[in-house]
């Protein structure tokens, strides 16, 4: 544990540190960087509204990505029902991706109006794409021995999928959740812009404000949520795949 | 008197466990034009142990996986006699393929979950076979826990644990160090004479083929061409004793000179 957590604290505490300094002896206008000092006394000044405020945007990024993993795990058991299907409708899901979200933020909010329903979904359009597609290359990899095995005994497609195809795809679907966490926060921050509520409103109004020092609080606040998320995402794969491979075990 | 008729019972009963296969000008043919198998003609008999040799390429998966009824010839036909019930069949791939997220216990069970067999029943099964080839210690260890040998021996179990009446092995024991290969090539053999099973083993390896079967089937390089066809001359118990027997160099020397023909 220690040798892991020691490496990447030593750049933080150093790059803290530098821009410390720098921020102090004029090197950097303070307008343009706090210094850390300054980010530490606005969390502590504004904690109460911080915290609110990172309650609603987790409260926001966690549905969006929840409904993420349950509708893009579905999508993808549908799209790998048959190859018509697939040719049909992965184009589109493709499409969504590159949709660009800040684009259509603004009309999530003429949808779903202004409040969380709106940052829900900007976090959901965010970051299902990741689920499907991952869980879809899982679901087409399936060891062929494997399939033709299931045939052999008989099994019908419903049971292939349950028993074989998606717990076969499970590492895939927790790589595709891993890349969809960190989406879905950003996802809810776009929202807020546009909608309000949460960090995005606090960094949006301390811009205004010109509380450079605010805005990186709430910034660094954003990071720790995705961070978290991720972290979540990271204990729950350990937890399900230890027994899988050798070197999860080894660890 | 008695003696005679249990002795003949028994004989009954184990002729009935294997099945014979029939291969009439059977053809497979991959991507329109390249011809894997062109008309084979073939018959292996109840409760016979196979060896097909043959080199990379030349249709001895593609054969197996007919017979097993994974694929369709794209002319002639096989039969399986008697036609019996659906899942008469078990196959060995080259790897183990295990399900990694069960351990060894439900992988073994695996296909009697898939036909509809209740838990108990099935785990009682699993459980026998898994003795048969001697990994009662290893029930609840997950295949990323167990050693390449261990593994194929979970993957026989759950072959047999269907009770099959044939049993199609694709090079089972080719990625596995020769001891562990040599040990297994025994197990085999005496899993076959106990069951009575029909058995059709693909490998390239020409000791193992002789050391094993008791007819041995050498394919050409193209097509599914047999070019020996032999019942080989070795005693019905094969132990590692037999390895260093001239009779069994002997056979090794007659399929590889089919091989090199």
């Amino acid at each position: 544990m220690k040798k892991t957590l020691l490496p990447p604290l030593i750049p933080l505490v150093v790059v803290t540190l530098m821009a410390e300094f720098l921020v102090r002896e004029g090197f950097v206008r303070a307008y343009l960087v706090p210094a850390p000092s300054a980010v530490l006394r606005a969390m502590m000044d504004s904690r109460m509204e911080l915290v609110q405020a990172l309650l609603s945007t987790s409260a926001g990024a966690l549905t969006g990505f929840v409904m993420s993993a349950l509708t893009g795990i579905a999508i993808a058991v549908l799209l790998s029902s048959s190859r018509g299907v697939q040719r049909a409708f992965y184009p589109y899901a493709i499409f969504f991706q590159t949709v660009p979200l800040i684009a259509v933020a603004p009309l999530l909010v003429i949808w779903f109006g202004f409040g969380i329903q709106t940052v829900i979904a900007s976090a959901f359009v965010a970051s299902v794409f990741p689920v499907i597609a991952n869980t879809l290359s899982g679901i087409l990899s399936t060891d062929p021995p494997l399939r033709d095995l299931f045939k052999l005994y008989g099994a019908s497609p419903l049971v292939t999928l349950f028993k074989l195809r998606l717990p076969a795809a499970l590492p895939q679907v927790f790589t595709g959740l891993r890349v969809s966490a960190g989406l879905a926060v950003i996802g809810a921050i776009v929202g807020e812009f546009i909608a309000g509520g949460g960090l995005g409103s606090v960094v949006e109004i301390a811009r205004t404000q010109q509380r450079i020092d605010k805005v990186f609080a709430a910034v660094l606040l954003a990071s720790l949520l995705g961070l978290g998320l991720f972290g979540l995402i990271n204990l729950l794969s350990h937890l399900t795949l230890r027994r899988w491979h050798a070197s999860e075990q080894a660890q | 008197m008695l003696h005679e008729v249990g002795h003949a019972r028994r004989v009954t009963s184990t002729i009935s466990r294997g099945v014979a296969v029939q291969l009439e000008g059977v053809r497979r043919v991959f991507d329109h034009n390249h011809v894997v198998i062109a008309g084979m003609d073939l018959r292996i008999e109840t409760g016979e142990f196979l060896a097909v040799l043959g080199p990379s390429g030349c249709g001895k998966s593609t054969l197996l996986r007919m017979i097993a009824r994974l694929a369709e010839p794209d002319a002639g036909q096989i039969r399986i006699e008697p036609k019996g019930e659906r899942f008469q069949t078990a196959f060995v791939f080259q790897d183990a393929h295990l399900l990694p997220w069960r351990n060894v216990l439900a992988n073994a069970a695996l296909p009697l979950e898939l036909m509809g067999e209740a838990k108990p029943e099935r785990d009682e099964r699993a459980r026998a076979v898994l003795e048969q080839v001697g990994l009662l210690e290893a029930l609840d260890r997950y295949p990323a826990e167990l050693s390449g040998g261990m593994r194929m021996r979970v993957s026989l179990a759950r072959a047999l644990v269907t009770e099959p009446r044939l049993l199609l092995l694709d090079e089972p024991f080719a990625a596995l160090d020769e001891i562990t290969r040599f040990h297994l090539d025994v197990r085999l053999r005496e899993l076959w004479q106990r069951r009575g099973m029909t058995v059709i083993f693909v490998t390239h390896s020409v000791s193992e083929a002789a050391f094993l079967a008791n007819r041995a089937v050498v394919l050409g390089k193209s097509g599914g061409a047999i070019k020996l066809d032999r019942r080989l001359e070795l005693p019905a118990v094969r132990d590692n004793e037999l390895r260093g027997d001239p009779r069994l160099g002997k056979e090794m020397r007659l399929l590889l000179g089919a091989i090199e023909e």
